[in-house]
């Protein structure tokens, strides 16, 4: 036996074994996220501002949106919607308000990260404006009233009738030095 | 070669923990596996004794649930997995001509890590908020944000389960591909070699996955980040297709080498040679192939689209084509032979039936729309016990029975070694062939407790897994028995029918072999 073909075996092994630890993170994570994107799956259309256009509002049914607030682990906040059911047309601007209250006694920045549900109606939902698109600082004792705006496309399917909307509110006063965070 | 070639092994305990003989190591390592098949195998005692009726009578269900999981974890990575590494360390060198393994340092260090990574794994149970209990599979969120404060040792079990695997392949891939005597090409390898050759790829290939997701997981419990935490942006179902995308190989891994058994022992009783070795080159390599295309069959309720559904169902349908031509080739090497039914080979032949019976449950579980009804029932259970009891655990039985007399010079007994194949087999079947019923008449897996209805199967389900539980203790003490009383062997060949390289060396197997490689021709 000769120990340079050993060697040789164990380098290309390894270069296997370090490849595909990488390939979990550097590819399986974000081709996920761009075909779960692509396809609507999930919830993870990527939905940015939407721009307000004229459009015909459907009257021929009702679409019951229910909002939910949550707190990540470790967020001190007071965060909820001030009220947590709007009935739109799909087509129609519908407006809310999240309250939140920063009840420490230091300055803090926050984001809030929404999911759906049903999941596939995440791409049917239209932001045109949203506290979810900033960071949110708020000083020490300090409480804000956070507006969202949405419109529901009218390609919605007719079997979805509620659609529920939830925000998560995360601490990140420590991760924005000069960084941003994605917004969605 | 230095002057130590010539030595007999050392003395003492020292022998043991500094050796660098595969013959060594390849022994503890399958004691080793030994050891951790009975501990998973008591999990289980206590897992069916609890489920022998409904309610709750023996545990509670966070014990339950500990129990669930450390069963599944301890019996993949602790029992079936060293058990085959364990083999083709004492195996493959003898079956090539080398001398050793490629690299015998390394092989000392892959076996002496796990011994560590399983007392951490096992001493979960004795900490606060008790061992992991979220099942083999460690779906997140329940692995990271409903996790017992333990998980964060399982994670680093498993980080060492896997280093030590991906070691072994490493060390067996380099000394198949460099070490083979003069004379012996690829297409001249045992089966054994081979099964094991693409196994090995199939670890190095899949393992550092299977460590990309659970530091995934740390990062998310310990380090803020939202991998899998939808709140932050992440998803939970990405876990399973990272765990899967490594999960599916692994079962691949758990079986090939037990194919390659297979393959060495039929053609010893049935006095042939293996039929169509070239078509079963190609089917292992074809399986392992596939392997990576169909991991989310495991996942089809998730909400996938259709064309994915349909993908990974005709993709997963098509592994059964090279799998069914390795039946047909085990098959028509026993026909028309002249076949003898020693122990290994009883073994053998059950595991061409009733890994049969598991291929099939697997192609009903891969159509998609029928998979619906059968997911996460116990229907899946009993699919995956035929596949890995009887077929991992049923040929590395035959294994032992078969290389025992070449590994300790002595005869087993044939009558307690077929007495325990009897055991095994009908403890076997009566523990799982109800389970399918069960799961079909919709009782789910993971459940302490179960509806009235379902009571009498899980009792006979429970007898026969107390049977066959009795049968394992029976084969230690059959190969206890041998190694201390079994009569005398001496025939280099032990069985008339064998053809190898490994029965070419003189019974007991001297500490080493083919010090100068023999010529194949």
């Amino acid at each position: 036996m000769s120990n340079i073909a050993v060697a040789r075996t164990v380098a290309k092994l390894t270069v296997i074994v370090v490849a595909m630890f990488a390939f979990v993170f550097v590819v399986m994570v974000p081709l996920y996220d761009t075909l779960c994107a692509a396809l609507g799956l999930n919830g993870k259309y990527l939905s940015g501002r939407a721009e307000v256009v004229e459009t015909t509002v459907d009257e021929s049914r009702t679409i019951k949106v229910q909002f939910v607030a949550s707190n990540a682990e470790g967020m001190p906040w007071e965060f909820q919607p001030v009220q947590t059911t709007v009935q739109v047309h799909p087509g129609a601007v519908g407006t809310i308000v999240y309250h939140a209250h920063n009840g420490t006694d230091r300055d803090m920045i926050a984001q809030a990260v929404p999911s759906f549900v049903p999941a596939r109606a995440a791409r049917y939902v239209h932001k045109t404006e949203c506290f979810c698109f900033q960071h949110q600082p708020l000083k020490a004792g300090e409480s804000a009233e956070l507006p969202m705006q949405f419109i529901i496309d009218q390609d919605l399917p007719r079997e979805i009738r509620t659609i529920s909307v939830s925000y998560t509110i995360f601490d990140i006063t420590d991760m924005v030095d000069g960084e941003t965070v994605a917004s969605r | 070669m230095d002057a130590h070639a010539h030595h007999g092994p050392a003395k003492g305990l020292t022998r043991w923990l500094f050796t660098t003989n595969h013959k060594d190591i390849g022994t503890m390592y399958m004691w080793f596996s030994f050891a951790m098949f009975i501990l998973g195998g008591a999990f289980a005692m206590i897992i069916r004794a609890e489920l022998f009726q409904p309610g709750l009578q023996m545990v509670n269900p966070e014990f339950f649930n500990q129990m669930l999981t450390l069963h599944g974890l301890v019996m993949v990575f602790g029992a079936i997995m060293p058990a085959f590494v364990g083999l083709a360390n004492y195996m493959i060198p003898m079956m090539i001509g080398a001398p050793d393994m490629a690299l015998p340092r390394m092989n000392n260090w892959s076996f002496w890590i796990l011994p560590f990574a399983f007392a951490m794994l096992v001493s979960t149970l004795f900490m606060e908020g008790g061992s992991p209990n979220f099942g083999w599979t460690f779906y997140a969120p329940l692995s990271t944000t409903y996790a017992p404060p333990s998980v964060t040792f399982f994670i680093f079990s498993i980080h060492i389960m896997g280093m030590s695997s991906i070691m072994g392949a490493i060390n067996i891939i380099a000394t198949v591909i460099n070490m083979r005597a003069p004379g012996m090409t690829y297409m001249k390898m045992p089966m054994f070699v081979w099964t094991w050759l693409i196994t090995a790829f199939l670890l190095v290939a899949v393992m550092p996955v299977l460590a990309g997701a659970v530091t995934m997981m740390l990062m998310d419990i310990h380090f803020g980040t939202s991998f899998f935490s939808a709140a932050g942006g992440g998803d939970p179902v990405l876990f399973q297709h990272v765990f899967w995308f490594f999960g599916h190989p692994e079962v691949y891994i758990v079986i090939l080498p037990a194919f390659g058994v297979v393959s060495q022992i039929i053609p010893t009783f049935a006095r042939k040679p293996l039929f169509g070795y070239d078509s079963m080159v190609y089917a292992t390599a074809s399986i392992a192939f596939l392997s990576f295309l169909v991991w989310a069959h495991h996942m089809f309720t998730v909400g996938m689209p259709i064309a994915g559904e349909l993908f990974f169902m005709y993709a997963t349908l098509l592994i059964a084509v090279p799998t069914g031509v390795k039946v047909f080739n085990w098959v028509t090497t026993m026909f028309r032979g002249s076949m003898t039914f020693e122990t290994p080979m009883l073994f053998c032949i059950g595991f061409i039936i009733l890994f049969t019976i598991g291929g099939f449950t697997g192609v009903m579980l891969a159509i998609a729309p029928a998979d619906f009804q059968y997911h996460d029932s116990y229907f899946v259970v009993a699919h995956f016990h035929y596949v890995m009891v009887a077929g991992a655990v049923f040929s590395m039985t035959a294994a032992i029975y078969y290389w025992l007399p070449k590994w300790t010079g002595k005869m087993y007994d044939e009558t307690l070694g077929k007495t325990q194949f009897w055991i095994a087999f009908i403890g076997f079947n009566l523990a799982f062939f109800p389970q399918h019923f069960l799961g079909l008449a919709g009782m789910p897996r993971r459940i302490p407790d179960y509806a009235l209805q379902f009571t009498n199967f899980n009792m006979l389900s429970s007898i026969g897994a107390f049977i066959y539980g009795g049968a394992q203790v029976l084969l230690g003490f059959n190969v206890i028995r041998t190694i201390v009383a079994g009569k005398p062997v001496n025939d280099p060949k032990v069985w008339d029918g064998a053809q190898g390289l490994e029965w070419t060396l003189p019974t007991p197997a001297p500490y080493h072999t083919f010090t100068t490689p023999p010529e194949v021709k």
